[in-house]
């Protein structure tokens, strides 16, 4: 594609064309229609000066018959300027005027009409070129006929100064409108060009570049920016995705090796096909416990990456509450703990009901874990659901050690464990799991002092 | 039973060949979409363990485009995208059980059983009163007897019960469990289920010298008579 191609093919220039021609029709029927006006009004006024000379030749006439006539038409016919007179006989023999010819019949013919003529000059010459007026003839009383007229050469030249203008106006307007077309397409291509560019070097890898916004605030800055933001979204998406991969890499490295390393003292340290057997058990339960670590990561990664959105439903919390504390009910009597639960009926949530059943089982799992003071018996947990303010809370709350104050943000993290918690089984990711979900009903979790204790709040919007 | 199972990743389906023959199945394999149709439309298979991502044809259009064909054999699909509108998807494309990646093989195996059981015994399973040995569910008046003496559950207790019993010399995992009893599809990371099964356990099997309700360790549980096999 050549330059000139690709300049004739691109919006800008058709569209400088397209106005263009309405352009050029629009001065034609201008113009057109001024000159037609102009004419009319010269004719109109060509006809009424003539009315009005006939009148007045007329009256001189009547008053003082065919000599007062023919005196008041050599007058006039003297004057210079355009007006045209003939006075004749019934047979159209000449009397007095300034026209020699006439198309034969004209004088016979009252009325006003258009035709050709020649006159006679001062000097008595005879007009050679035959000239156009537009003539009125008059019966006079006696048979005598009386024509005045105009020249109408005048109009015809103005005519043609208004043909000229015409021609004039249409190359000026063609070549006015190519220029603008070529200058104004030229313009938008090379931004258009610009942004092609741009976007082809982002394409091929500098994910830092944005397009240049020419400050005009016009559609292609519009666009620009509009391109520039989705940019921007995809680039922090595409970190935020860089930073989950990293993590998940590197937080599955410690228990790979620590599998890896069973697995090799297992080989090496084994004695009897029993001895082999218990370890490679131990080898397919950790890699368990890795799958499981995987799974939480990946379900964390997925909240937090806002992937779950599309599968959110309207549900009722208090029912997923009441599920989750009955399903635990039995493994807290087990451990001797009482699991006191009050729950308002109908708390309307737009969500995941199996997500928000899996925080409360991970909550209800760590109170159970962790709700006991250390050495000190079992103590009573608490579930609460109810409405406040436009939002649920759903409460747990132990009777344990709770967690300090400056830990409380620590442990939301991925794979922070409390010192106090080492010596259980866990991965530290409860918690974390617990906030993603909050963060994709648009809720937050909060840690608080259940004095003694921890209190843990998970807070959610009403479903209007 | 004959299993089919369509998976594209060679590794993954030789060891579930593998496992499965070893525990007494035949089990062919389709490495992609469309192998896999047209095994699965000529073969008699009882059930179709279908991976959700494969080349040619994916696993979900695979599953529709057989139910359009009125072959309704029963279909586990296997996926690693274990969200849960994934779940949904499979199940609305006409899949009857959902496993997402990674997962023990012990699961898929009683999920497979399961699953052709419940096709194989299909008009009568539905019966309206489950019977094991002396124990007897009535599934509309919500009666358990055993040995002619009624038996007092929770709603929660009957319906676990009820469960283990309609799946009955079968292994019934925990995850399984917490599907079908509290419609729930998360890992049971702890012993919740567990807590559950013995509560049910005391009320069924204590003062009767036959136990029914049987743990199949590093698997599940099994509601059968005598104690043959893996015991706990």
């Amino acid at each position: 594609m050549n330059a000139l191609g690709k300049l004739v093919r691109t919006t800008a220039f058709k569209l400088s064309f397209a106005y263009l021609i309405i352009f050029t029709v629009f001065a034609f029927v201008t113009l057109g229609y001024v000159a037609w006006s102009a004419q009319k009004l010269l004719t109109d006024q060509f006809v009424s000066t003539i009315q009005a000379e006939i009148g007045g030749l007329a009256e001189q006439y009547r008053i003082g018959g065919l000599r007062r006539l023919v005196n008041s038409v050599e007058r006039r016919s003297r004057r210079p300027g355009a007006s045209l007179y003939l006075v004749t006989t019934s047979n159209g023999e000449r009397i007095a005027g300034n026209v020699v010819a006439l198309p034969p019949g004209v004088i016979d013919r009252p009325g006003q009409f258009e035709t050709f003529y020649s006159r006679t000059e001062e000097s008595g010459e005879n007009d050679v070129e035959p000239s156009h007026a537009i003539v009125r003839v008059y019966l006079l009383p006696g048979g005598f006929r009386l024509m005045v007229g105009r020249d109408i050469e005048e109009r015809k030249r103005l005519r043609d100064i208004i043909h000229r203008a015409f021609g004039y106006s249409l190359l000026f307007i063609g070549v006015l409108g190519c220029v603008g077309a070529w200058f104004i397409a030229r313009r938008v291509l090379k931004r258009v060009e610009d942004m092609t560019e741009t976007t082809r070097h982002i394409m091929a890898g500098d994910l830092g570049g944005r397009l240049k916004i020419a400050g005009t605030g016009d559609e292609l800055d519009r666009l620009a920016q509009n391109l520039n933001d989705m940019l921007e979204r995809i680039g922090e998406l595409m970190h935020g995705m860089r930073e989950v991969s990293d993590n998940i890499a590197h937080d599955l490295k410690t228990p790979l090796t620590r599998l890896r390393n069973k697995a090799d003292e297992a080989l090496r340290t084994a004695k009897s096909p029993d001895e082999l057997k218990a370890a490679l058990e131990a080898t397919i339960e950790e890699s368990d416990n890795l799958i499981r670590i995987f799974n939480a990561l990946l379900m964390i990664a997925r909240l937090e990456a806002g992937n779950a959105r599309e599968g959110l439903a309207d549900f009722d919390a208090a029912e997923a509450v009441r599920d989750v504390a009955e399903l635990y009910e039995a493994l807290a009597e087990e451990a001797g703990v009482a699991l006191e639960v009050a729950v308002e009926g109908d708390l309307p949530v737009h969500g995941s009901r199996e997500l928000l059943g899996q925080a409360m089982a991970n909550l209800l799992d760590n109170a159970l874990k962790y709700g006991a003071a250390p050495g000190g018996p079992a103590q009573a947990i608490s579930v609460e659901a109810r409405r406040r303010d436009g939002e649920v809370l759903v409460v747990v709350a132990d009777r344990g050690p709770g967690i300090p104050e400056a830990e409380r943000n620590r442990v939301l993290e991925r794979f922070v464990r409390l010192e106090t918690a080492r010596s259980r089984p866990g991965f530290g990711l409860g918690l974390s799991l617990v906030a993603a979900v909050a963060r994709l009903h648009g809720g937050a979790l909060r840690l608080e002092d259940n004095r003694p204790g921890l209190r843990v709040v998970l807070a959610l919007p009403l479903k209007a | 039973m004959r299993i089919l199972i369509i998976e594209d990743d060679r590794e993954a389906a030789s060891y579930l060949v593998k496992a499965f023959r070893e525990a007494g199945y035949v089990a062919d394999h389709a490495a992609d979409g469309l192998d896999g149709y047209a095994m699965a439309e000529a073969g008699d298979y009882d059930v179709l363990v279908v991976d959700r991502m494969l080349p040619k044809l994916d696993g979900l259009s695979l599953i529709r485009s057989l139910r359009e064909q009125k072959i309704e054999t029963p279909v586990l699909i296997l996926s690693a995208l274990g969200q849960v509108d994934d779940r949904v998807k499979g199940l609305r494309a006409g899949g009857d059980d959902y496993l997402p990646k990674p997962y023990a093989f012990s699961e898929l195996l009683a999920r497979v059983e399961v699953l052709s059981r419940r096709r194989a015994a299909m008009p009568a399973a539905e019966s309206t009163v489950y019977r094991i040995a002396d124990l007897e569910l009535d599934r509309l008046s919500h009666r358990v007897t055993r040995s002619g003496q009624e038996i007092l559950l929770q709603p929660r207790e009957f319906r676990l019960l009820e469960y283990l019993m309609r799946n009955a010399n079968q292994v019934v995992t925990r995850t399984m469990l917490l599907e079908h009893v509290w419609d729930y599809h998360f890992d049971p990371q702890t012993n919740v289920i567990d807590v559950h099964v013995s509560r049910l356990r005391a009320k069924i099997d204590k003062g009767f010298d036959k136990p029914l309700i049987h743990t199949i360790r590093g698997a599940g549980y099994m509601v059968r008579v005598g104690a043959e096999g893996a015991e706990e």
